[in-house]
């Protein structure tokens, strides 16, 4: 079992940082779905079936269709930009505030102790106790959700309209 | 007590590759099935020169195909091109795994050389490979995926058609796989799980599409959207996008895309069968041949249709989804709630 998380967790890590690294926008698209799915991986070593479904549903399976197709319509085809000229000073204090907020962002991930989750209804699945909770405990989050992504729904008609008149 | 481990991963392994190939001559004989149905839909023989009744067909389509000269296209992104046809079959036969084909078809445990060998421990002995407690959902992304053969082939292939083509394919199935999640909605109420075998256990007395009629039929024409089938078949416009975006395809690449094609309209068959028909349930026969039958009917259903209905326009396609499909799968569901609530008041 920990042999697999470490393969996992090393795909991850090796996928997530080419999505930064490659230099044109689809190749950094492909691996973010590579990321996905080592993390899909992940959530189903700690027994989140559902989870890991939802995320192969949702992210490989439905937003990164749509941001291959918003980057192929663009026809981003090469990268047209050169590489810009960069001055020492800039590369040099580019470097140190990266690796100043890398050790900050451990620090605090190792200063931090999360409280245990809420625990399980027992002796239900997965989806059972995830829905459970979704609809008793969590009821204002979920529905406040459900009108934001509204709220954002129809803020991306009006503006994609407008033009048309 | 001997390690059973190793032994279980033999025959789980046996028992895959069992699925695996009876699932790929399937997929040949659809290909047969299908000329041939449209054949006499037509008035036509249809093949029937290679072996008795064309049987020996699907053995010559295989190896012309692979006789034949392979074609990359200049200027395209070589990788890709040959990545594309692999991603879009192996998400269609992937479902399978969760797809129950019988109820039972080993005793729970078997004596092998004198030692005792617990089959239940890896569900060897359950018809299915692996029984998954979300399994529809495992069906649903598995077949989300099969989108991006058909992206990255359009844009691999460095040519406007087979780009145009991939990019409506892609809208037409991001689209209807909402309505196809949303049809099955019903069923799920009814049977009050998301595991396929605990679906198909669920219908002992009387099958869903006595109670889902509508999620049924919703169900179909979303699946035929997602297999990308007449009369939704828009990606195979001749006279619009030549062949969308298999136009630079040849060979075993091409074979490769047509097998993912029929791979997934007998997976969406098979998915039908045990969501609305069923599944391996049936009346003497054994489990295996009620559930190749129900399947193979639904196959021929897709053919049939396939050789009566004309095409839809994309803006049709688009129309049918938002405007007529989403408000009837919406009511679907509010209508199987209501009426669950009152029956078990």
């Amino acid at each position: 079992m920990q042999m697999i998380f470490f393969i996992l967790a090393g795909v991850a890590l090796v996928s997530g940082g080419l999505v930064v690294f490659q230099r044109h926008p689809l190749r950094s698209a492909l691996w973010l779905i590579v990321n996905f799915f080592a993390v899909a991986g992940i959530y189903l070593l700690a027994h989140a079936e559902f989870i890991a479904a939802i995320q192969i549903i949702v992210y490989a399976g439905a937003i990164m269709v749509l941001f291959l197709f918003v980057i192929m319509l663009l026809n981003l085809r090469q990268p047209e930009e050169e590489q810009r000229f960069m001055h020492l000073g800039q590369k040099v204090g580019g470097i140190t505030l990266a690796l100043f907020t890398v050790l900050l962002l451990v620090y605090g991930v190792c200063k931090v102790v999360l409280p245990p989750g809420k625990e399980a209804p027992a002796g239900l699945g997965n989806t059972e106790s995830i829905a459970k909770l979704l609809f008793t405990d969590y009821l204002l989050p979920f529905e406040v959700t459900s009108v934001l992504l509204l709220v954002a729904i129809v803020g991306a008609v009006v503006l994609a309209k407008s033009k048309l008149k | 007590m001997m390690n059973q481990i190793p032994v279980l991963v033999i025959m789980t392994a046996v028992k895959i590759l069992l699925v695996l190939v009876v699932f790929l001559t399937c997929i040949a004989y659809t290909v047969l099935m299908e000329r041939k149905v449209l054949g006499y839909i037509q008035l036509r023989y249809g093949p029937n020169r290679v072996g008795p009744w064309g049987l020996f067909q699907p053995l010559a389509d295989a190896i012309k195909l692979l006789f034949k000269e392979e074609f990359t296209p200049p200027g395209g992104n070589k990788v890709l091109f040959v990545l594309a046809p692999i991603v879009t079959a192996v998400p269609a036969f992937l479902p399978l795994a969760a797809i129950p084909f019988a109820s039972q078809i080993l005793p729970d445990s078997i004596s092998l050389y004198g030692y005792k060998l617990d089959l239940t421990a890896a569900g060897l002995n359950q018809g299915v490979i692996a029984d998954i407690n979300v399994g529809l959902l495992y069906v649903f992304a598995m077949g989300s995926l099969s989108v991006y053969g058909a992206v990255l082939g359009g844009w691999a292939s460095n040519n406007k058609y087979s780009l145009l083509g991939g990019l409506r394919l892609s809208a037409q199935m991001v689209s209807y796989e909402i309505f196809l999640g949303l049809s099955v909605i019903g069923v799920l109420m009814l049977a009050g799980s998301l595991s396929l075998v605990k679906i198909v256990e669920a219908q002992k007395s009387m099958w869903f599409i006595a109670y889902q009629p509508l999620g049924f039929v919703l169900f179909m024409i979303a699946a035929f959207a997602e297999c990308a089938r007449t009369p939704f078949d828009l990606i195979e416009c001749e006279n619009e996008l030549v062949a969308g975006y298999q136009t630079e395809y040849s060979s075993m690449k091409y074979g490769v895309f047509m097998m993912g094609e029929y791979g997934h309209i007998l997976v969406a068959s098979a998915l039908a069968t045990t969501l609305f028909l069923g599944g391996w349930q049936g009346p003497v026969l054994p489990p295996i041949a009620w559930f190749m039958i129900k399947t193979f009917a639904l196959v021929f259903f897709f053919i049939w249709v396939r050789g009566t209905f004309p095409r839809f326009r994309f803006d049709q396609l688009m129309k049918l989804g938002w405007k007529v499909m989403l408000p009837l799968c919406l009511v679907n569901i509010l209508f199987t709630g209501i009426i669950i609530q009152f029956l078990q008041r």
